[in-house]
């Protein structure tokens, strides 16, 4: 996994809430191997036609959006199914970071998992970021993790500004240090083998 | 401290906390299938095995065909590949699973009930996000991502960074006749909103949830997760003991004694606080259909589908706007004069014997007018259905009476509503494009499925009377 290191990137503006992971990611392209890339079917029956041709009015679609690697979204962004595809179909298409309201909470643990940052800022902010970015398409924003600052444009207020954001040290340790959390579970194995002697001992039926 | 069911599973599940609070727990048990084949590449990429083979219980239910269970059956290599990597994996790590083949095979939440696999007080997880469903037996169940997945095969325990908090929904009184936990759950999450529960494990308490059966319990707890909760749960009690005792993975004899004894303890203290409280009135409770794209978008079959004008903000005006647009609706169109082009039956939510009995109920004597399917949960289900002659009545409507698994719930097997089609359908989801692209989804009770496939719309299965 790499290390998360502050990004400053476009950030694209998406006014819909609950955003679920079907959406994201339809069910009929799950078989597919990691390693072949699920970026190109990020929100696939969203912003395709039935036909294949892109619907110019979504905004993913939109050229000042196609370098996008941040995502403001709408509550209970990535509701519904456990499919990690969601996250892996979000990094694969170039996105780093996603700002919402609030997330559905498998989604929001799986992004972790990959390298990559869920950030979740008071309801009003994020529409008041995505209405900025509405009013200056293509606006480049900071997601600072060290400092747990989201940042908009150098010189540009109209809506944007500092907003701290809260995350749980733990994964802003493994983000940082590009680790997963399986290695430091791994370093535990005194404490779990002792934990499932007792576990086994109060619950034989298990 | 008074504490709730879910601060008692959680504590003796747990391992460790660091002092930034992140805590690992043990993981009871662990469902997997056939969709979790990810996780099994990501254990093996890491060149570690199976920690708990005994813990680890597998079945194919994604992928599966439900015309015929031989693999040959399912057409796609891809698709099949899926179902032979869960035996291979089985094979290789040797835990249980319950194959193609094996009356015992059937959808993973019907499943782990079943063989009593579930069992109160202890913490279950599964890739798939209606392991909730698993609450039902007053367990602490909740879905997990393709890495956690890969996490709790090494290590048997899973991080979570934060405790949920506690939310007790509670719904007193009695249910009216026709009104199923399906239509429960729906007024719930009408309620509450599909981001309800974020954050929280629900604990369903009130009358309603003591007098309704374990399978009543596993469809309200299924659709937790359709309010955004973590879990949700009930308290075990004597319903659940009677349920549980004798099936093949609960305790027998004297372990089953002693672990009765430990499961008496488990209900939340009648001081325990939580974080929020929600209650309803099941005298207002009626059959619920969905009209929208997103399981909060419920209402009573007899009402009308909302106008965005009245909404209370722009932001839910505009998602009913979409809404109604993806799903070819008007605002204040009469709920029941929905037309419906095909009929579905099954799924993790209502798939058990009971919600078989319920449907035929309605079906016997009568004729679907639109193409409409049963898909049992599981091959023992489908056995005591056609034992009980539900296959005939079934039949004899019309409906197809197919072999177990996720079926068109999903559609990741195939079994695909059409573009513009619309379903009635008594699964969990009926976000765009979920059983199919642009398919659209009406969320009902099986009762409600079965009314709609005999009116050929959506229709009030109270008036209807049972014939013959």
């Amino acid at each position: 996994m790499r290390k998360f290191e502050t990004v400053e990137a476009v950030a694209a503006p998406m006014d819909m809430a609950n955003a679920d992971t079907d959406q994201i990611i339809p069910a009929r392209f799950l078989w597919r191997a990691r390693a072949e890339g699920y970026g190109g079917l990020l929100f696939n029956d969203v912003r395709s036609a039935a036909d294949g041709s892109q619907k110019a009015d979504f905004v993913l679609n939109r050229v000042e959006n196609a370098k996008a690697e941040i995502l403001v979204a709408d509550r209970n962004f990535g509701c519904g199914s456990s499919r990690e595809h969601a996250v892996w179909a979000l990094s694969d298409a170039g996105f780093k970071v996603v700002i919402a309201p609030s997330f559905g909470d498998i989604f929001f643990n799986n992004s972790f998992k990959n390298g990559f940052l869920p950030i979740v800022l008071p309801e009003a902010r994020c529409a008041e970021i995505r209405a900025a970015l509405a009013r200056n398409p293509g606006a480049r924003m900071v997601v600072d993790l060290e400092a747990q600052e989201v940042r908009g444009p150098l010189g540009v207020n109209d809506g944007f500004g500092i907003d701290a954001f809260e995350i749980d040290p733990f994964r802003k340790e493994l983000l940082l240090a590009g680790m997963d959390d399986i290695s430091f579970t791994l370093s535990q194995q005194g404490a779990i083998g002792d934990f499932e002697a007792r576990y086994e001992d109060a619950m034989p039926w298990v | 401290m008074a504490r709730t069911m879910f601060d008692r599973i959680w504590e003796q599940h747990t391992v460790l906390v660091r002092p930034d609070g992140a805590t690992l727990l043990h993981v009871g048990r662990h469902l997997v299938h056939d969709g979790s084949r990810a996780g099994f590449r990501a254990l093996a990429e890491r060149g570690m095995t199976l920690r708990h083979p005994a813990r680890t219980f597998g079945t194919p239910d994604h992928y599966v065909s439900t015309k015929s269970h031989e693999l040959a059956a399912i057409p796609e290599p891809n698709r099949r590949e899926m179902v032979s990597a869960l035996a291979e994996n089985a094979a290789a790590q040797g835990f249980t699973l319950f194959g193609l083949g094996d009356v015992r095979q059937g959808i993973v939440h019907v499943i782990g009930p079943e063989q009593g696999i579930t069992l109160p007080g202890i913490l279950m997880v599964c890739g798939d996000s209606h392991t909730a469903t698993h609450g039902a037996l007053g367990a602490l169940a909740f879905g997990i991502g393709a890495s956690e997945v890969s996490h709790v095969l090494a290590t048997q325990t899973l991080w979570q960074s934060r405790k949920p908090r506690a939310m007790r929904v509670t719904v007193d009184g009695v249910l009216g006749a026709g009104v199923t936990a399906k239509d429960v759950i729906l007024a719930i999450i009408a309620r509450i909103g599909a981001g309800g529960g974020s954050g929280h494990v629900i604990e369903y308490a009130g009358s309603i949830f003591r007098a309704m059966s374990m399978e009543g319990r596993m469809t309200v707890c299924n659709m937790s997760i359709e309010a955004g909760a973590r879990a949700g749960m009930v308290a075990p009690d004597e319903t659940t003991f009677a349920y549980l005792k004798g099936r093949p993975f609960a305790p027998q004899g004297e372990a089953w004694e002693r672990a009765v004894a430990a499961w008496r303890e488990l209900p939340s203290d009648a001081d325990a606080v939580f974080d929020r409280e929600v209650w309803l009135d099941a005298a207002e409770i009626v059959p619920m259909a969905t009209w929208g794209t997103s399981p909060e978008d419920a209402a009573p079959v007899t009402g009308a589908i909302p106008d965005p004008a009245a909404a209370p903000d722009a932001e839910r005006r505009d998602a009913i706007v979409r809404a109604l647009a993806y799903m070819g609706l008007e605002p204040g169109m009469r709920m029941e004069a929905i037309a419906i082009d095909r009929v579905f039956i099954g799924s993790c939510t209502n798939s058990r014997i009971e919600d078989l009995r319920a449907a035929a109920a309605v079906a016997r004597g009568r004729r679907a007018v639109v193409p409409a399917m049963v898909v049992p949960g599981s091959g023992l289900v489908k056995r005591q259905a056609e034992a009980e002659g539900l296959d005939q009545v079934f039949l004899a409507a019309g409906f197809e009476w197919r072999e177990p698994g996720c079926s068109m719930c999903v559609g990741m097997n195939g079994d695909l509503v059409a573009p513009g089609e619309r379903c009635a359908s008594t699964s969990n989801r009926n976000f765009v494009g979920r059983q199919g692209r642009g398919a659209r989804t009406h969320l009902v009770s099986p009762a409600m499925a079965v009314a709609a496939a005999v009116h050929g719309r959506l229709a009030d299965v109270r008036l209807m009377k049972e014939i013959g």
